[in-house]
């Protein structure tokens, strides 16, 4: 079974089928489906069944387009709770700004890569702005 | 100035120690070439032309005299002897070892420097007015809010790869000093009519190969919402912005292609999720950026005899009396000039300066001016809070090291890119472009005849010379593999910044001497008593100097 980075340890990935955002949409039992999000899709009508969705992919077919860091912002931003997984070519350097977007899974093509991108996880232990794993930026937590 | 808490200096210890991680895969073939780039990049380091160039932020161009000690110290060890002050108020280094890089990075976060975000697509560097605090004209410091800005730019994980560069400035002055309308983000300070402080904030500035000026987005910001409106500004770039074209990425595309009420209307409709969360500003937050900038210890100075003082000074020795009025100017604080530094002086590349000079400059800002000193878009340096009785000896000082040359804000006195000479990125030289020009005019009597005048001078079209918003601008263009010379006139980076029109086919760069001394004639003639060159421009319009320039 392939593995994956959740929660900030190695997992087996146990996800669902996966469909793209129209077959999502469209799809009648979609709560127990995966949806993943290529950049440029218009997220507003994802937000409307918030409560139904078990896991968002985000994929990144560069790792320079940054659009899917956006999406995973405003997914926590209006209150959902579960999976955001970054797959395609994001890179390990990108780890903790994906954590503080709200991506908690992280799946590489190249399974090689987990073990040592465990690492990059802990880069930072603080930093200055509001983000989906600390509500209050720096300047309200200042001693 | 700010200075550094607890949590500051751990922000940038982790970075050091991630990018020398990076820097250690990197070399060690473990991240690949593209996958290093823009993490390099968004670390300031590029690769040019004949070795690496790093770039070292100078948040809004403060900075004080340890910090500059250890630029000076850091260009000996790793480098050449001397750097570059860039248009965006940073300090460059021309020639460290790409693994070098890390442990000059961890020497500057000693003295609470970085080069975080000073290149790569992210928000850049915030910019402000070299005279905030001091100028006579400021209706609002703009260093907290400028300091506000630089946390919550700072390693921001949403905004870190965006379609492309972002850069913002500051002002709050009457006189516009820190070109808000040639920014992704202008905001002006501004107060209401209950005397409450807000923003007026302009967006899709810019320029390069498409030169825009910023439109108002919103008339006046309440200073709570500072940080959610520009996320939500950024939000709306990041998600729609062009990506398909690098040269169509930059957010004036994507508001010029929405329009500005669409895209206000989107930035509102994204805004209306953030406004009032946490992002949102408080008093204590503001206060506390505020109390890093509060007044130096000022003398009682009694003003008038200061004057005297001082003309007297001026009386027997006329050098020193042309610098003063020339360099310096006038200060909020009786008895006190801002004192400019130009590092403008013929025969050498504008806005370079060495590991001595650095040091001597910052002996001067212990000295005279409270430890303190800044950068300035133009590239030269500034002493902001001088006792008028300390000028002489602070003027003689300078001038044993080549520090001062009197033209600031004079034709000599050019913005120049480094160019051809070290950058990559250039389709021509323009270090001997400006050298050229500094050589024929340099008659001293004439240069302060012509009145203030900016002049411009980019390498290539990314403008990083700004030589759009120049009085009179430059760019060097490459013509089937030779260097040629276009020229622009009537731009301006005020509050009633213009784009400068280009006046024909360009020149050879042996002919742009001879070029510059056809426009300035045309202006002399031409002129009225009371006129500047950019105003007898904008009533004569380009066709008189076509004439006589391609005559």
């Amino acid at each position: 079974m392939p593995k994956l980075i959740k929660n900030g340890a190695i997992v087996e990935d146990t996800s669902p089928e996966v469909l793209d955002l129209e077959q999502w949409l469209e799809c009648e039992e979609r709560a127990s489906r995966a949806v993943i999000l290529e950049p440029g899709e218009i997220l507003a009508p994802l937000i409307d069944h918030i409560d139904e969705i078990p896991l968002v992919m985000v994929n990144f077919p560069t790792f320079m387009d940054g659009r899917g860091f956006s999406y995973a912002r405003e997914l926590r931003d209006r209150g959902y709770t579960g999976e955001i997984r970054a797959v395609g070519h994001f890179i390990r350097d990108q780890l903790t700004y994906l954590g503080r977007c709200g991506f908690d899974a992280f799946q590489f093509d190249d399974e090689s890569l987990l073990e040592p991108s465990l690492a990059s996880l802990a880069d930072f232990s603080e930093y200055y702005q509001a983000s989906a794993n600390q509500a209050d930026p720096l300047f309200r937590r200042r001693a | 100035m700010y200075v550094y808490d607890q949590y500051d200096q751990k922000i940038l210890d982790e970075r050091v120690a991630q990018y020398r991680g990076q820097t250690e895969r990197y070399l060690a073939g473990d991240l690949s070439e593209e996958e290093f780039l823009p993490l390099r990049l968004q670390n300031g380091l590029y690769v040019q032309r004949l070795a690496p160039m790093l770039r070292v932020a100078v948040p809004y161009g403060l900075m004080n005299s340890t910090q500059l000690r250890t630029v000076a110290r850091l260009s000996r060890d790793f480098d050449k002897g001397y750097v570059h002050i860039s248009t965006r108020q940073n300090i460059q280094f021309n020639w460290p070892e790409l693994a070098e890089v890390p442990d000059m990075l961890a020497e500057l976060a000693k003295v609470q420097m970085h080069a975080i975000q000073t290149s790569g697509n992210c928000i850049r560097n915030t910019t402000t007015d070299q005279f905030a605090g001091v100028a006579r004209d400021e209706l609002v410091d703009p260093r907290p809010y400028c300091e506000i800005i630089r946390q919550w730019s700072t390693l921001h994980p949403e905004f870190a790869f965006l379609p492309r560069k972002f850069k913002i400035a500051v002002c709050g002055t009457e006189e516009d000093r820190a070109a808000v309308r040639a920014h992704d983000i202008g905001i002006e300070l501004v107060k209401n009519a209950a005397g409450e402080v807000g923003y007026k904030v302009l967006v899709g500035g810019g320029l390069g190969r498409t030169p825009v000026i910023g439109v108002e987005i919103c008339d006046y910001l309440e200073k709570q919402h500072l940080l959610s409106y520009l996320e939500a500004i950024l939000r709306v770039y990041n998600q729609h912005g062009r990506r398909d074209n690098k040269y169509k990425a930059r957010i004036k595309i994507l508001v010029k292609a929405m329009g500005i009420d669409a895209f206000r209307e989107a930035v509102e409709a994204e805004w209306a999720h953030l406004k009032d969360g946490p992002t949102t500003l408080t008093d204590a937050e503001i206060e506390r950026a505020s109390s890093f900038f509060t007044e130096p210890e000022y003398a009682q100075i009694d003003a008038a005899a200061a004057e005297a003082a001082l003309a007297e000074q001026g009386a027997s020795d006329p050098i020193f009396a042309n610098w003063v009025k020339r360099n310096t100017v006038a200060h909020r604080v009786d008895g006190y000039r801002i004192v400019n530094i130009s590092l403008k002086a013929t025969g050498y590349a504008p806005g370079d300066i060495t590991d001595q000079q650095l040091e001597l400059v910052a002996d001067l800002a212990d000295r005279f001016s409270f430890g303190e000193l800044r950068s300035t878009h133009q590239q030269n340096l500034v002493l902001a809070d001088v006792p008028m009785a300390d000028l002489y000896e602070l003027w003689q000082t300078l001038q044993k090291s080549g520090l001062a040359t009197a033209n600031i804000g004079y034709l000599t006195d050019m913005i120049c890119c480094p160019g051809g000479d070290y950058c990559a990125l250039a389709n021509a030289k323009s270090i001997p472009v400006a050298e050229s020009i500094q050589a024929r005019f340099d008659d001293m009597d004439y240069v302060y005849d012509l009145g203030p005048l900016e002049l411009n001078i980019s390498g290539c079209m990314n403008a990083c010379g700004h030589h759009h918003i120049g009085h009179i601008g430059i760019l060097g263009v490459d013509k089937k593999g030779e260097e040629f010379y276009q020229v622009c006139l009537g731009g301006s980076q005020s509050k009633d910044a213009s784009i400068g029109k280009i006046l024909g086919p360009s020149f050879k760069q042996e002919d742009m001497a001879d070029v510059m001394e056809k426009i300035l004639g045309t202006y002399v003639d031409l002129r009225t008593e009371e006129e500047n060159f950019l105003d007898t421009y904008r009533r004569v319009g380009i066709a008189p100097f076509k004439e006589k320039v391609y005559a």
